[in-house]
């Protein structure tokens, strides 16, 4: 089995998304751009639904402002296609686009009032004064901006500004509208209200939104479809619960969340191997005895006495976080997150319980080792537990639920 | 209070330089040759409107030329790599190394009957055209000095003018020239203000060149002050036709920069 597996190609365009959507709008076929013989984007491949919430979300630096560019026609790839409503559009001018764009850095222009940047498109597409006033008007209600049309953009916040960019795109009633980090600017109070108000906006206008972010938190709370980008790769694409329950991969896994990321061997179908115990799982498909990494996501993790666990560790420090306490728990020289509600003072020896729906198998990828605690896999596990027992299975999984009683 | 300190030489050269001249060219603008109050220096420089016409028009021609030069020209420059800006704005600079008196007689020897032009001109039949005294040649000599004056500001301005406006413009649906019309030469203003400035300042009170190139109807308002003063002809004359221009120089400044607050809001329509 290799390690670091192909990018995703055609596969990943068949991806589940959120909601059934019956038009295809964008497409990006084998996109690929390089700078200066630096290839920022590969083999990127990935279609856009008609009023479609999309959103590309990636580390700094990982090629998302480059695909949006593509998209807008302000970039042409190196190789591959962009097609719109299946026309091949590589060679169309941005003006000729059906697409706005929501700068990342809104780009207002400076020598414009608020009304005459919202009224820009219009003026250019030549709409008639009446109809420019309405259009306008109705636009400063959605985002709230009444009053301030006659400010200039360097009398604004930077917050109003945001709202006047937004609007500005959203003026013309695009087919698309691409979106580059349009809240990055904003504090956590204003980001979570303009969130909301851009997700109505889109259902209401029903305009596909190609949107930006490297806040993942973001990104799920507003997205149907989330494509999780790095490297100038495509990594992974589906809904934002799928991305978060199935990662495809390490990279996706740390990313989105937080991921204790374990070494294990598939023993057979819904059998995986870590820590030299057998642990039931509804992953298959996988060879027999294949690598994997094994996710588990620290909110999953039940924390029970210690002679009841699966396994067990000591508690080496507790953080208080609001809701929950993360609370890091060393299992043999092997450090895990995991979230809980009570407080477990450290120094407590304690025992986990994991359910079949706690553990996420992976395959491995370039990506395995870079996340997570899991090279200092111990040896020691094996003496201490039965290694033939399959933790999870229906019996053992009684077993401790009698235990618990 | 340090500040103020700081400013101090400044201050000095300022009064001395520039304040006692003034006061000085104010008073004999104001008297006569026994130095008696009088008003009859600005009644006989009203004869000279004519020539103060003329300084303007020649002043706002060279203006417009240049601008119409000067734009692509630093458009190019700002726009391209910061290697090649730097060449290209040494390029443009490095005339004004040159002393505008040699500038000036090089380009006599150019455009004389006789001189490089017609010389060439020669060889095929041609010419000799008429380079030279007239007022073409005279505003021609103008542009030629005064065109880095107005390439440097509108450079200044262009160089600055954040790219993704114009990717704003584009996306917004605009062409090649709606994205020139509506955005960047709106934001050009400032710069094409002050280089008109730049320009019309020297070139309304240009003495030398209409000498040079022009011929004695194209003499302008320098020429005639420089002679007051130079041959001691009438400097009480000579000082009120200064302080004229001064009051011109000024008007127009005021005039341009009304224009440039205006234009902002126009160009908003
Ligand atoms: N015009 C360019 N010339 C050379 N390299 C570029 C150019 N534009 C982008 N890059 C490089 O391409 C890579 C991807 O850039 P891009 O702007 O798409 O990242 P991003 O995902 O939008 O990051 P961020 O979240 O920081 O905005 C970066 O390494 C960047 O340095
Ligand atoms: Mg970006």
């Amino acid at each position: 089995m290799p390690l670091s597996r192909p990018a995703l190609g055609a596969d990943a365009i068949n991806q589940k998304r959120g909601r059934i959507m019956s038009k295809e709008l964008i497409r990006l076929v084998n996109c690929r751009m390089d700078f200066d013989g630096e290839t920022v984007l590969d083999s990127i491949n990935i279609y856009f639904n008609d009023s479609e919430f999309l959103t590309l979300l990636g580390p700094s630096g990982c090629g998302k402002t480059t695909t949006l560019r593509i998209i807008g026609g302000f970039l042409q790839p190196t190789s591959g296609d962009v097609f719109f409503d299946g026309v091949r559009i590589n060679d169309v001018p941005p003006h000729k686009r059906r697409v706005n764009t929501v700068f990342q850095k809104y780009a207002l222009f400076p020598h414009l009032n608020v009304y005459e940047n919202i009224a820009f498109g219009l003026r250019i597409a030549k709409v008639p004064a009446k109809e420019i006033d309405a259009r306008v008007t109705e636009m400063l209600d959605i985002v709230s901006l009444r009053g301030f049309e006659k400010r200039k953009p360097d009398q604004l916040s930077g917050g109003q500004q945001q709202r006047v960019a937004i609007a500005r795109a959203l003026v013309n009633r695009p087919k698309v509208l691409l979106l580059d980090e349009p809240l990055g600017a904003l504090d956590l109070r204003l980001r979570k209200d303009m969130q909301n108000e851009l997700k109505r906006i889109q259902q209401q206008l029903g305009i596909t939104f190609i949107y930006v972010t490297h806040d993942q938190e973001e990104a799920l709370a507003m997205s149907d479809t989330v494509v999780v980008m790095d490297r100038g790769r495509i990594q992974q694409i589906g809904t934002p619960e799928g991305i978060y329950n199935e990662p495809k991969n390490a990279f996706v896994a740390d990313f989105i969340g937080e991921s204790n990321i374990l070494d294990g061997i598939m023993r057979a179908d819904y059998v995986v191997e870590f820590f030299g115990r057998k642990f039931r799982c509804l992953d298959k498909g996988f060879a027999k005895d294949e690598p994997v990494d094994v996710v588990i996501r620290p909110e999953d993790v039940d924390i029970v006495p210690a002679d009841s666990g699966h396994l067990c560790g000591t508690v080496t420090s507790v953080t208080f976080k609001g809701v929950h306490y993360d609370t890091i728990v060393d299992f043999k020289g092997f450090k895990w997150l995991i979230q809980t509600t009570d407080l477990h003072q450290p120094g407590e020896y304690i025992g986990i319980k994991l359910t079949p729906d706690d553990i996420h198998v992976m395959h491995k990828s370039e990506y395995s080792g870079m996340f997570g605690d899991y090279s200092s896999y111990s040896a020691e596990y094996d003496e201490i537990n039965d290694p033939d027992a399959v933790i999870g299975g229906e019996e053992t999984y009684e077993e401790a639920l009698n235990n618990e009683e | 209070m340090k500040s103020k300190f700081l400013a101090g030489p400044y201050i000095a050269w300022m009064a001395i330089f520039t304040v006692v001249p003034l006061a000085m060219v104010a008073y004999f603008a104001f008297t006569d040759n026994s130095g008696a109050f009088t008003l009859d220096n600005f009644v006989n420089a009203s004869e000279y409107l004519p020539i103060f016409l003329r300084s303007i028009w020649y002043a706002l021609a060279a203006c417009v030329i240049c601008l119409i030069v000067g734009y692509p020209v630093a458009y190019v420059i700002a726009r391209s790599t910061v290697n090649v800006q730097r060449v290209l704005y040494l390029l443009v600079t490095l005339p004004m190394c040159m002393s505008f008196l040699l500038r000036t007689l090089a380009l006599v020897s150019l455009v004389r009957d006789t001189g490089i032009i017609n010389s060439f001109l020669g060889i095929f039949g041609i010419g000799p055209l008429p380079l030279i005294r007239n007022s073409g040649s005279v505003i021609m000599g103008m542009v030629y000095n005064y065109l880095p004056y107005m390439i440097m500001p509108l450079y200044t301005v262009i160089v600055k003018l954040d790219p993704r406006l114009i990717e704003a413009a584009q996306d917004l649906g605009c062409d090649n020239v709606q994205t020139f019309r509506r955005v960047v030469l709106p934001l050009s203003v400032p710069g094409i203000v002050s280089g008109i400035t730049m320009v019309f300042v020297p070139a309304v009170s240009t003495f030398y060149i209409s000498q040079k190139l022009g011929a004695t109807d194209n003499i302008m308002v320098g020429d005639i002050i420089e002679r007051q003063f130079k041959g001691s002809l009438n400097r009480n004359l000579g000082a009120a036709m200064s302080l004229i221009l001064m009051l011109l120089v000024f008007v127009s400044i005021g005039l341009m920069n009304r224009f440039a607050d205006d234009g902002e809001e126009v160009a908003t329509i």
